[in-house]
């Protein structure tokens, strides 16, 4: 449900963008998110139409494109995907792992209509 | 036409969450974010923590809930100043609304402010409220999977309580399994078993309560 919270912040977000660039309609947004950040992109989507009414972004195309998770670890030095939250190296075994990828969240790019 | 953003979806509560910490910082208050299910404990733990440390810190709550002022109330008779946070149905509490709360303190004559979150396991973990810790609360009643279950909760919290400890022998509760478990997600998070019913584990959890406190 939180969600909603993070909806509102995308829009947020994609509105102000849109006025740098003269208030025009904004078609997609596109956003980073980590395979662990417990995001539910279907749920953000259905959230954005419903919030997004009225403003330049109404119903824009949310694409999401899923960031792995992946541990470094601080023994044996070496990367790897982790398909759950888990820090401890598939490798070595160790648990002085970093997470240094999968919680993110972040708008990387818009589509809005050309100007005249 | 194509526009580059790369901006943070949860910038505008990263934000006022910093502000929140610097502010408390200016007054020597340190803000403790307890979460965890409904009924694991959360009041009975803080009214514990408040009742063995009176002495030694002047204490605030500020008691999320979706509705009502059930908590607040049980706060309240113990004397010290207590802010009922009503979300109106949100899941979480987020910094902006302890940012709104605070002037109802006065924080020159308090040590530490608990927030009592909203119940539950899910949501309030991933909004950050300016605390200076935070400490997440699982009772044997609820059992041994929930760590596994719920991982970003266990992930991000500085200390785990693992209370109603005196239920033990009541529940298939594999201690081992939870603390292999928040481990795995949280290498250097501190388990503590507690009854805040009998007072099993308290001194041990006031001791560490007093040594994150700056």
């Amino acid at each position: 449900m939180h969600e909603l919270a993070v909806t509102q912040g995308i829009l947020d977000i994609a509105v102000k963008e849109a006025e740098k660039v003269g208030g025009r309609k904004v078609t997609r947004i596109s956003i980073k998110l980590g395979a662990l950040s417990g995001m539910v992109p279907a749920c953000i989507q259905e959230y954005y139409d419903i919030i997004s009414e009225d403003t330049p972004a109404y119903k824009a195309r949310l694409e999401f494109d899923i960031v792995p998770a992946v541990i470094k670890c601080n023994e044996c030095g070496s990367e790897s995907e982790i398909a759950r939250y888990r820090l401890r190296c598939p490798v070595c075994d160790a648990n002085k792992v970093e997470l240094i990828r999968g919680r993110e969240m972040y708008i990387d790019s818009m589509e809005v209509e050309d100007g005249d | 036409m194509e526009i580059k953003v790369v901006h943070q979806i949860m910038e505008w509560n990263e934000d006022v969450s910093n502000e929140v910490k610097e502010e408390l910082k200016s007054k020597k208050v340190c803000l403790v974010n307890v979460m965890g299910s409904p009924g694991a404990g959360k009041t009975s733990l803080i009214t514990t923590i408040i009742n063995k440390l009176g002495d030694k810190y002047r204490f605030g709550v500020i008691e999320g809930d979706i509705a009502g002022q059930i908590d607040a109330e049980k706060m309240k008779a113990l004397g010290i100043p207590v802010v009922q946070l009503n979300t109106d149905g949100a899941c979480h509490i987020e910094a902006m609304s302890i940012q709104n709360i605070l002037p109802d303190f006065n924080l020159d004559e308090l040590d530490v402010i608990f927030v009592e979150n909203i119940g539950n396991l899910v949501c309030p973990a991933e909004f950050n409220i300016g605390e200076s810790f935070r400490i997440a609360i699982l009772s044997v009643p609820e059992g041994d999977d929930k760590v596994a279950k719920y991982p970003l909760m266990f992930a991000t919290t500085d200390g785990l309580v693992l209370n109603k400890y005196d239920m033990i022998e009541y529940f298939d509760f594999d201690t081992e399994r939870v603390i292999n478990d928040a481990k795995d997600v949280n290498p250097d998070v501190k388990i503590m078993n507690v009854s805040s019913r009998t007072g099993e584990g308290v001194d041990e959890l006031c001791e560490w309560f007093c040594s994150k406190i700056k």
